[in-house]
């Protein structure tokens, strides 16, 4: 039996698609916390990146900070934070939104900052306020790194939330855990094929969106 | 904090034999990361269709999770650090490649030609030239990787108390005792700020001639 025999015989199953343990709802509940995760980081790093590249300043309190936090082990963190506020979904957010913060803060004030400064200075040259050159000019241009950054800290969310099964969470990590703690390599195997699969569909999202929503323009230039 | 520093004795060693276990299983993987990633990231410049192959690669490797991977090994190398180490190696592997490749691509092509004019072969242009130009990029990608593989062995308690100081998160729970899973926690956390000063200090040293400014960045 090699890794592709457990996969098969796991995902042959019919027991597998099934009800509260089956892949449709284990896949929903790790979408639902990566998505959860990675927005409430955005929504901390990206206007703090944003506006602190703009500025051009702070970038190294940004670093210290962004170090920092990646020094903070992930899985330390959710059995501490579940030790000190027991069962709920808190402790699984604050390791994974921990987990996605730097790479979205450092991308974002490192693309900003390294805009052109050409366009930035016609724009305020044209009396463009400053809000509206960030909006308007700074931020189509920096996209794709932004959105480079975002994808990072996804794809390595969506690979963690697998640990949110361990303070008895679902998502595709009881799986993994489960499929520990019974010797049942199936299902182990069968969890790690999925969330591969998950982390490849981001990185297939994602390449969407940089096709959709960066500008022609800035593409042909990068 | 009561019993902070009372290390329960299940466990392999006491606290400074934990710290010590923890780097060894933390870096001995970034160092095996960076002894591969050097001969691929210069094959990926020779050869530049190579880049997007093996960037493919090492994205969907990177995209595997640490608890996933390490289970898949226990049937190869059984719940031994050797378990940890794979994956953490081929994550490093992973941060470096790129990290490489865009330091030894940034060499002005001049410098690259007045080597060359100075009668430098491939390899000690190599050497001399390319990958001390290339140091800060590679520094970086080590601090990533470096702290990344820190945080990531605590997972190895999972699969028979191989994860060091991550060890102490089980005893925390089996014992009832937080102070020592908030120890794991600050312990690695420190472990991982100080290793990354360190490297930024190795930059500095291995640089003398950049700007002295911005040497914490």
């Amino acid at each position: 039996m090699n890794v592709f025999d457990f996969a098969h015989a796991f995902f042959g199953d019919g027991a597998h698609w099934h009800g509260q343990d089956g892949i449709p709802t284990r896949f929903g509940e790790h979408i639902l916390y990566s998505l959860e995760a990675v927005g409430i980081a955005a929504a901390i790093g990206l206007p703090v990146g944003l506006v602190t590249g703009h500025h051009g300043r702070g970038g190294n309190a940004l670093a210290s900070i962004a170090t920092a936090a990646r020094a903070l082990p992930t899985f330390g963190l959710l059995v501490l934070m579940f030790t000190w506020l027991g069962f709920g979904l808190l402790p699984v957010m604050i390791p994974l939104v921990a987990l996605a913060v730097p790479p979205i803060l450092v991308t974002s004030y490192e693309a900003v900052r390294s805009v052109d400064p050409p366009p930035v200075d016609a724009a305020r040259g044209m009396g463009m306020p400053e809000a509206r050159i960030l909006l308007q000019v700074e931020l189509p241009v920096a996209l794709p790194l932004i959105l480079s950054g975002l994808r990072t800290a996804a794809i390595q969310v969506v690979s963690t939330a697998t640990i949110a099964a361990y303070v008895s969470f679902g998502g595709l990590g009881r799986y993994i855990i489960d499929g520990l703690a019974q010797r049942d390599y199936e299902k182990v195997v069968g969890g790690a094929t999925l969330v591969v699969g998950m982390a490849l569909a981001t990185l297939g999202v994602f390449w969407a969106v940089s096709r959709i929503a960066v500008s022609p323009g800035v593409r042909r230039s990068g | 904090m009561n019993g902070f520093f009372d290390i329960p004795s299940d466990l392999q060693y006491g606290y400074f034999g934990l710290i010590g276990l923890h780097l060894r299983e933390a870096l001995l993987p970034v160092l095996a990361g960076l002894l591969v990633a050097l001969p691929v990231a210069q094959l990926c410049v020779r050869f530049r269709w190579l880049y997007a192959p093996v960037f493919g690669v090492t994205t969907v490797l990177y995209a595997v999770p640490s608890l996933a991977f390490f289970v898949l090994l226990i049937d190869y190398t059984g719940m031994t650090e050797t378990t940890v180490m794979i994956p953490l190696a081929v994550y490093s592997l992973v941060v470096l490649v790129p990290a490489i490749v865009d330091g030894v691509r940034s060499v002005p092509p001049e410098t690259l030609a007045a080597a060359t004019a100075m009668g430098l072969g491939p390899v000690r242009r190599y050497l001399q030239v390319q990958l001390p130009i290339a140091v800060p990029a590679i520094i970086a990608g080590l601090r990533v990787a470096a702290v990344s593989s820190i945080s990531l062995v605590s997972i190895g308690m999972l699969i028979g108390n191989q994860g060091a100081l991550g060890n102490l998160l089980n005893d925390a729970q089996i014992y009832h005792r937080p102070p020592l899973a908030v120890n794991s926690v600050l312990t690695t956390a420190v472990l991982g700020i100080l290793v990354d000063a360190a490297l930024v200090l190795v930059r500095a040293l291995l640089t003398p001639w950049m700007p002295r400014k911005g040497v914490t960045r």
